[in-house]
């Protein structure tokens, strides 16, 4: 197959052979599960259960609520101890509201829903039902529901679904994991989510870094003609959707739509695995695979973790850490999130943790731009950062949005060539929410300013009303007391 | 204790700095510069020693009176390169205070004026290059051809003293420089095709055996040292190639419309601060465009003003004017010159829906 050059684009040290080689192991069963009932874009799902109530492994305990939104089930059987703020897995170290709950160490399982084994030829509304119900959401890292993402097919004219194996990340194989151990899973869960948006052809892009993936997944498509594995080149952000369908088919996704106005459909592979589990044998979404690396870590591992498992559990599973860390991360170390504390639970979309020394992060104090160019070049969505960044340092956020600020990825690209170590992204990440914020702000005045002239309007409207109501009464008393717009407001005075 | 304060990802970095890139262009240029300095003798050892420490002062002084931090950006070597390249651009027995004065108006008026490193719109280097060349044009265009270290009839370490710290150049010593001996004899009525029977051959040319500024007389040296910076990927082949391409080419344009007039493109390529200026004048950082499209504008823009004052000004010379001429052009190229943006016409619309280019 023919592939396409994307722009620009790194090649870090991608660090991936400190954890590559570990098989997935699963988790320990932790004392205490902290499942998040917002763990997805969209809207926090509702709670079912009552502290003090037992759930079985599987069983719904928060449902999704509004248009985008996911639930939330039992990774294992217990007792809900309580439900309580605990600290975001996020930036912000915000409190966010969590089910807390205690194993019993019994794994019973809740009733599941029948497998469904015609996943190929049943109608699309079963699939999306079951991963709805199952509470899948993007494995990758966005966490966005995915039957969303399935539904694509229903208004538009789709050509394909692209599976996402890029893994472009440094340090991150979670992916590559589970295509090297459960690639018929994921080939057969990509086959199902072809049949729900109503393509016929499959094309899973996985970077040329990852061989023995490339094999088992090869392997695994062999009987079906409608799955192509496609290398593709280890060029990072390959794993961004807009870049690998540009990578895999040449089109270039237009601003402001996706790739599913061009015929492509992006899901991950673990996504697809997913699928699998909840079409072929009813399970929801309760785990997944976690890479724990960094050389700040003893002994680094991919983890099948059950959601909800405190960051600590996973590190003391991989023998702790080894002196201290320079910097903890959730997700890879191009776009992750900085870890608040170790206490945070696991949620759906979090790939990794990192515990990075300070040889690996690499950090220095920024100095001045010296107008290199190199951020110009590497943009892989031709920008140019080192402009954005001076009008954002003068908090000329009309100037920087002009340029294009609210299309950057964050992708990381530009900051981590920077030879004086300027925080690129931070000034885009602060530009984007900045702008973010004004546009809601102004959205609400115009809502504000809207409703306030609708209620004079009706004041207005109600005044007249009343002095045509007096008018006509007046009216019939006789020439004498002529009608004068003055005369009824004095009444009204009068009446006060 | 863990760093948790709150910026962004990405926390991992490559493994460019600042002082790399510096190192890696001084590098480039040392063979280039030791080749000169032994070709030209002890008193272009002394410039070159002045006007680098000169600068290094310059840059102290400036940051001390600023109140900026002194190490970070000493340490970062762009001084001493601003000097480096400076004095490479004299001529070689040029008296100490033209590498003194050179530093103040390198350093002070065309770096720090504007704010420091990276704030600069013309090259510092330039600036004082210029500077010097209008105000004192006789010690900048005394000239002398080869004498190298310990060979007969060279100046030693004492006679070496008096001319630099002494400001006389002994009789006998004084030679042209090839742009500035035809641009004489064209103005005594002797066409080009004549002159150019008494210059050094091209082998000497090449290889640096010839009058000129103290750093730019060995084309091969130079080659060598911008191939290793763009095998380095410091800088890229865009601004040299336009560059030199230009000036070929419309070199040869003027040479074929008229012999007599206008010398040929090799002998433009070859003469002069072409290279020097091509590989590691022009393709400073600061002062050219970011883009790769913005600086073949740039470097063809350079080659353009360059022919053209060497041909019709009244300067011999005309590499440093042309790099400062388009520095001043540098914020518009960049203007019009931006990448097109993802998903986007080069005009900023977006694209038709079925991803059509």
């Amino acid at each position: 197959m023919k592939l396409f050059a994307i722009r620009g684009g790194i090649h870090p040290d991608y660090r991936k052979e400190l954890a590559s080689d570990q098989a997935i192991t699963a988790l320990p069963m932790p004392d205490s599960l902290q499942i998040l009932l917002h763990q997805h874009i969209g809207a926090p799902a509702r709670l079912m259960v009552a502290p003090g109530e037992r759930v079985l492994k599987g069983q719904m305990i928060a449902q999704g609520q509004g248009p985008v939104s996911a639930p939330t089930h039992a990774p294992t059987s217990g007792v809900i101890e309580s439900v309580s703020e605990v600290t975001a897995p996020h930036a912000s170290g915000l409190p966010l509201t969590a089910v807390v709950l205690t194993p019993d160490g019994l794994e019973e399982w809740a009733t599941l829903p029948d497998p469904i084994a015609d996943a190929l030829t049943v109608a699309p509304q079963q699939i999306w039902d079951r991963v709805a119900q199952a509470g899948i959401v993007g494995l990758g890292g966005a966490a966005f529901p995915s039957v969303i993402k399935l539904h694509l097919g229903v208004q538009r004219k789709l050509e394909m679904l692209v599976l996402n194996g890029a893994e472009c990340e440094p340090y991150l194989c979670c992916d590559d994991r589970v295509m090297r151990e459960q690639a018929a899973e994921v080939v057969d869960g990509a086959r199902i989510m072809a049949h729900a948006l109503g393509v016929s052809r499959v094309i899973v892009g996985i970077e040329e870094n990852k061989p023995e993936a490339l094999e088992a997944m090869t392997q695994a498509a062999a009987d079906f003609p409608d799955v192509t594995i496609q290398p593709v080149p280890v060029q990072y952000p390959m794993g961004s959707e807009r870049h690998l369908v540009q990578a895999l088919t040449g089109r270039e996704t237009p601003a402001n739509k996706l790739t599913a106005d061009i015929g492509a459909v992006v899901h991950n592979v673990a996504t697809a695995q997913a699928v699998h589990q909840a079409v072929r044998h009813g399970r929801p979404l309760i785990d997944r695979v976690v890479t724990v690396s960094g050389r700040a870590v003893r002994q680094p591992r991919n983890i099948r973790t059950p959601i909800g498992a405190p960051v600590s559990t996973l590190i003391d599973f991989c023998g702790g850490l080894v002196g201290v860390p320079a910097r903890l991360v959730l997700g890879g170390p191009m776009m992750g999130q900085p870890l608040p504390n170790l206490e945070v639970p696991v949620i759906k979309g979090t790939s990794g943790i990192l515990a990075l020394d300070a040889e690996e992060t690499g950090d220095a104090a920024p100095g001045p731009c010296i107008r290199c160019g190199t951020c110009v070049s590497i943009c892989p969505c031709g920008l140019v950062p080192l402009e954005m960044a001076a009008f954002i340092r003068t908090d000329d956020l009309k100037g920087a949005a002009n340029l294009g600020v609210t299309e950057c990825l964050s992708c990381g690209s530009c900051s981590w060539a920077c030879p004086s170590h300027i925080p690129l992204v931070q000034y885009f990440n602060y530009a984007k929410g900045m702008l973010k914020t004004k546009e809601r702000e102004r959205a609400k005045s115009e809502h504000t300013k809207a409703q306030t002239e609708a209620h004079r309007a009706r004041l207005e409207k109600a005044a007249a009303a009343k002095l045509a109501a007096q008018a006509a009464k007046a009216a019939p008393g006789g020439a004498k007391s002529a009608p004068i717009a003055r005369q009824p407001r004095a009444d009204e005075t009068a009446e006060a | 204790m863990i760093e948790t304060a709150n910026t962004s990802a990405p926390y991992t970095h490559s493994a460019a700095s600042v002082q790399k890139t510096m190192t890696t262009v001084i590098l480039a240029l040392v063979p280039a510069t030791a080749f000169n300095l032994y070709l030209f003798g002890w008193p272009a050892v002394f410039l070159f020693g002045v006007t680098v420490l000169a600068c290094v002062g310059m840059e102290a002084l400036a940051l001390t009176i600023g109140g900026r931090r002194l190490l970070p950006t000493l340490g970062d070597g762009s001084a001493v390169l601003t000097g480096w390249l400076l004095a490479m651009t004299l001529p070689p027995w040029a008296p100490w205070w033209t590498g003194v004065l050179g530093a103040v108006f390198a350093i002070l008026l065309g770096k720090h004026v504007f704010g420091g490193l990276g704030q600069n719109l013309f090259n510092p280097a330039m600036v004082a290059r210029v500077g010097l060349l209008v105000s004192f044009p006789v010690a900048l265009t005394s000239w002398v051809g080869p004498h190298p270290l310990f060979w007969t009839g060279t100046p030693g370490f004492q006679d070496a003293l008096n001319i630099t710290f002494g400001g006389q150049i002994p009789d006998g010593f004084s030679a042209a420089t090839a742009l500035g001996f035809v641009k004489t004899e064209l103005s005594r009525g002797i066409p080009v095709s004549q002159s150019m029977g008494h210059l050094p051959d091209l082998m000497d040319m090449g290889l640096g055996l010839r009058a000129g500024s103290l750093g730019e007389t060995s084309l091969v040296l130079i080659l060598a040292g911008g191939l290793f910076l763009m095998w380095k990927k410091v800088i890229t082949w865009h601004i040299p190639t336009a560059m030199l391409g230009t000036l070929f080419v419309v070199a040869t344009l003027g040479h074929l419309g008229n012999p007599e007039r206008f010398a040929d493109g090799t002998f433009h390529l070859m003469s002069g601060a072409a290279f020097l200026g091509a590989f590691f004048i022009a393709t400073d950082y600061v002062t050219s465009p970011v883009s790769k499209s913005g600086q073949i504008v740039f470097g063809c823009g350079v080659g353009l003003l360059t022919w053209v004052i060497r041909s019709f000004a009244g300067y011999p010379e005309g590499v440093a004017f042309a790099i400062l001429l388009m520095n001043s052009l540098t914020p518009i190229i960049d203007q019009y010159t931006r990448p097109r943006r993802f998903g986007r016409t080069r005009r900023g619309e977006p694209l038709a829906p079925q991803g059509e280019k």
